[in-house]
């Protein structure tokens, strides 16, 4: 058994340069031929990286105060609704709000072309955004309307703030009993079980490198949309008390991460604004997290691959609208990826919705950076809820109006 | 036996005459329609694969655009912006020819301008909007 490696002794093999990184697809052969003990002596960080559409995603901007000043009250980007229920002149852009006037669904299905996330995209390639607001004014803000040109450039602050990314597993998406194509925010699910459409980078995926939040955590610097930022709190719909392999991988969706990073500092190649036929706007987001190679635990959570990692099929055309039935089974990531999978005797095609070839990038530009010092693991501050601390996943307590409410 | 698939684009005036029986009439080839509609130009447009000798299949086309069909080649159709792919592989179960398909290696999402018949199912399904028709 080897001695632990601590956070300073792999930050200062960083500084050395002595430091020994591999991807988290690299290291399922590391693992394979050295063995665990082996590997955890020379591997002191793994990288991971996923890019696929997280919904939950947008932007903070504070855009300077005009003259005179208005305390804005209402405020579109590029026709976009952007939340200003804030001070003066700070906004949040959430990535799947709709531009004002999309005709939606109602020509089934709608295209949602542009939205919350094609202007996050925007700014970030350095292209003007219009900004539009109202307000009622007051003695101290009187400025009742503005309609300018806003350039991230200028600034004072544009910050992405997620309040959840980065999903451990996800469900596969089937449609079994609709009588046409399906659309959905898995993509567009063929009928008769046409089509097995899968959300997750598997093997390279941050979380399922770390199953029980042993690294990843409060504080923890991660890659984001090309720049640097970091975890700030335990996502939306984190629930560690899924079921679990005995490898500790959760069978189904777990554990997700809030993300906070510098938009300033991102690259429109990690943040991409995308349009789910029929469904709406969606981010395709780059993350990616540095592991350290603590002990021999951690080698063998980082060598996990996507035969050990499976996710449940579930049907999107009643089953999951409706929160009825169970799984139709669960499958590999290893199946899913040789493009066709067998359910109910017959051959499913599959076809993903998050870049595996980006996702290798993501790993590999962050080995990069830690290699070339550029990149330092910061040790939690707090740890993810973990099963035993959380109180798992609620579904919502439905309490009709017409009953006595005023608990 | 050589195989042409092209864009056929009949003008207005045009859509009411049986262009494409007479051509068959008068050459050695055969045809297969892939797709044909009228657009809301009311431009009739149809995608066909021609079959036969090469200088019968050129004869052919020559003579359909001596009727007044603009006739263009269909790889200049259905076009993918490489910057703009992100090779997530959306695209891949709605194509019904194969002509977008996963590299199970490189988990790249390969396009085949040969294979494509340039349907558009691609073009919205595409989160990216990197697959582009022009007609």
């Amino acid at each position: 058994m080897m001695l632990g490696k601590s956070y300073d002794e792999i930050n200062a093999k960083i500084r050395s340069g002595e430091v020994v990184v591999v991807t988290a697809e690299e290291m399922v052969d590391v693992v394979g031929e050295l063995g665990v003990a082996k590997a955890a002596e020379k591997v002191d960080v793994v990288t991971t990286g996923t890019f696929g559409p997280m919904c939950s995603s947008g932007a903070f901007l504070n855009f300077g105060h005009s003259t005179p000043r208005m305390k804005v009250t209402q405020a579109w980007l590029n026709e976009v609704p952007a939340y200003a229920g804030l001070a003066a002149v700070d906004l949040y852009i959430g990535a799947t709000e709709v531009s004002a006037g999309d005709p939606l669904n109602r020509s089934h299905p709608g295209r949602f072309n542009y939205g919350g996330a094609h202007v996050i995209q925007d700014l970030v390639a350095g292209k003007d955004v219009r900004l539009r607001g109202i307000a009622y004014g007051t003695d101290c803000y009187p400025r009742r309307e503005i309609d300018t040109w806003i350039n991230i450039k200028d600034l004072n602050e544009a910050y992405m703030c997620n309040p959840r990314n980065a999903y451990q597993n996800y469900n596969v998406a089937v449609n079994k009993f609709a009588d046409r194509d399906i659309y959905t925010y898995m993509g567009v699910v063929k009928k008769d079980l046409g089509s097995a459409n899968y959300c997750s980078a598997g093997q390279l995926s941050p979380l399922l490198n770390d199953p029980h939040y042993r690294a990843i955590g409060i504080g923890t610097r991660i890659f984001i949309g090309g720049a640097q930022g970091y975890v700030f709190w335990q996502g939306t719909q984190h629930d560690p008390t899924t079921p679990r392999n005995e490898r500790g991988v959760p069978t189904g969706g777990a554990g997700t991460l809030s993300t906070v990073g510098d938009l300033k500092q991102m690259d429109p190649r990690w943040v991409v604004g995308v349009s789910m036929l029929g469904y709406g706007v969606s981010l395709a987001l780059g993350i990616g997290t540095a592991i350290p190679i603590l002990d021999e635990e951690m080698a063998w959570y980082t060598s996990v691959s996507d035969a050990d990692i499976v996710a449940p099929i579930v049907d999107y055309s009643r089953n999951y609208g409706l929160n009825e039935g169970e799984p139709l089974g669960h499958v590999s990531y290893a199946e899913l990826k040789s493009g066709e999978i067998e359910l109910e005797g017959r051959k499913v095609p599959t076809t993903p919705l998050s870049s595996y070839v980006r996702a290798r990038e993501i790993a590999e530009t962050l080995k990069s950076w830690i290699e070339a010092g550029e990149f330092e693991l910061s040790e939690p501050v707090q740890p993810l809820p973990s099963a035993e601390e959380s109180p798992g996943f609620k579904m919502l307590n439905y309490r009709p109006v017409e009953e006595e409410g005023g608990e | 036996m050589a195989e042409r698939r092209i864009v056929l684009h009949f003008p207005k005036e045009l859509l009411d005459q049986p262009v494409i029986s007479t051509t068959v009439s008068r050459y050695d080839v055969g045809f297969n329609i892939l797709r044909a509609n009228i657009t809301q130009d009311q431009e009739g447009l149809m995608v066909l694969g021609l079959q036969g000798e090469l200088g019968e299949i050129e004869s052919a086309i020559e003579f359909m655009r001596d009727q007044g069909v603009r006739v263009q080649p269909l790889d200049q159709d259905v076009v993918r912006d490489d910057e703009v792919c992100t090779d997530c592989g959306a695209c891949i179960v709605v194509c019904p020819t194969g002509a977008l398909s996963m590299d199970l290696e490189s988990r790249e999402v390969n396009f085949d301008a040969e294979k494509c018949v340039a349907c558009g199912i691609c073009v919205p399904v595409c989160p990216p909007r990197a697959m582009s028709i022009h007609f």
